[in-house]
């Protein structure tokens, strides 16, 4: 079935997705698109970064694999998910670690959001600015 | 927000930019009279006074000419780990933090609100007013001296003073958007989702407002949000800020 795929800030549909035992599994095909990983012969790469598979799943997960179990990888990772499998709907963000790690550098994350009229701006944009970020909702 | 378009106008020439951020998945049309309100004169008094605003000084009211940006999926809180609105953070010119997540002068006065009247006795509104003025006398302080200034911080000062994020609260983000994105898809699921976050988070007030908001409008600060509040007892919903003054 269709699975949409929310991939940290990605967001895709899968056609040919099928979920079991809670996990997701997506054509090898499709890994790209989808999370920007994708399976070289060291293991799963995104731009110059590796990530070795475990021997546990090399027989099943090699370049040439049709399918690739994404609830797996982001283990793997440590990342958290979370999916409805009765929708398809997806969700895989970051490593805690990874937050964490940003925010102990005292660096202020960067994002890139929508005005009121739909223009998009981001931190990084106001960079030799001093800035104050103002949070706070309707609610 | 009106509000802070004073503090802009005064600095907006001095390399100074306020970047506001509404954490509110009904999307624009939810959080357009906030922002740019189509009759300024009668932006509540009462939300005024809650936050602490005196319209003799910042709390002058004018259109924002700032960016004003929407995060329908709470990306936002996720980065810097928020559980609360509203939360002002400082960052200078190499984008490094210098203040970490704080309640930006909102306080604890709020409390004290009649719920029947929606009014708050008159000590309570100064009580709000001095805890904002502190906090924007601090941030201009900020603003003219940078890192001089007594109120600005050091990386290892920061580091002591925003938490990280835990395995948990990663998993609750996770079923926080998760929640969002079936909302917006019309589905009826999203509320387990939604509950799950707050179960793994439930000292995220962002959560459970959100999520109250999009099953009802105006519940968010409903009897649910009330008695949430007073279970709190002696703790705070705001935790006051530091400004070692």
């Amino acid at each position: 079935m269709p699975a949409t795929i929310i991939y940290k800030d990605r967001t895709s549909v899968v056609e040919r997705a099928w979920a079991a035992k809670g996990e997701l599994l997506l054509p090898t095909a499709e890994l790209k698109r989808a999370t920007g990983w994708e399976l070289r012969s060291a293991g799963a790469c995104q731009d110059d970064m590796c990530v070795a598979i475990p021997p546990s799943w090399a027989e099943d997960v090699t370049p040439d694999s049709t399918s690739f179990n994404l609830s797996s990888f982001a283990r793997l990772l440590g990342q958290a998910a979370a999916g409805d499998e009765e929708s398809g709907v997806w969700v895989f963000g970051e490593a805690a670690a990874d937050r964490s790690k940003l925010l102990d550098s005292a660096e202020a994350p960067d994002f890139q959001l929508p005005d009121l009229d739909g223009n998009l701006h981001s931190l990084a944009e106001h960079r030799g600015k001093k800035v104050f970020l103002y949070t706070w909702a309707s609610w | 927000l009106p509000v802070w378009q004073a503090l802009y106008e005064k600095y907006q020439d001095r390399n100074f930019v306020i970047i506001s951020i509404a954490l509110d998945t009904g999307g624009p049309d939810t959080v357009r009279e906030w922002i740019r309100p189509s009759n300024l004169a009668a932006y509540p008094k009462v939300i005024l006074d809650m936050m602490g605003w005196d319209e003799s000084e910042s709390g002058r009211l004018a259109l924002p000419t700032y960016p004003s940006l929407i995060d329908q999926t709470h990306l936002v809180a996720e980065l810097y780990n928020l559980v609360n609105v509203p939360m002002g953070i400082w960052i200078d010119e190499v984008g490094r933090m210098v203040r970490p997540p704080e309640p930006a002068g909102a306080s604890d006065a709020f409390r004290s609100l009649d719920r029947a009247t929606f009014r708050m006795p008159g000590e309570a509104v100064q009580a709000a007013r001095l805890s904002r003025s502190r906090y924007v006398a601090a941030l201009c302080d900020w603003i003219e001296n940078g890192a001089a200034s007594r109120y600005a911080l050091s990386p290892e000062e920061i580091r002591g003073q925003i938490a990280d994020t835990t395995e948990q609260d990663a998993l609750a983000a996770a079923n926080f958007r998760l929640a969002i994105e079936l909302r917006q898809k019309g589905l009826n699921s999203a509320n387990r989702y939604f509950a799950e976050a707050i179960r793994l988070r439930p000292d995220s007030w962002s959560y459970k407002r959100q999520s109250w908001e999009l099953e009802q409008a105006g519940k968010a600060a409903g009897p649910e949000f009330w008695s949430a509040v007073d279970a709190l007892g002696d703790k705070p919903y705001y935790q006051p800020v530091d400004l070692r003054d």
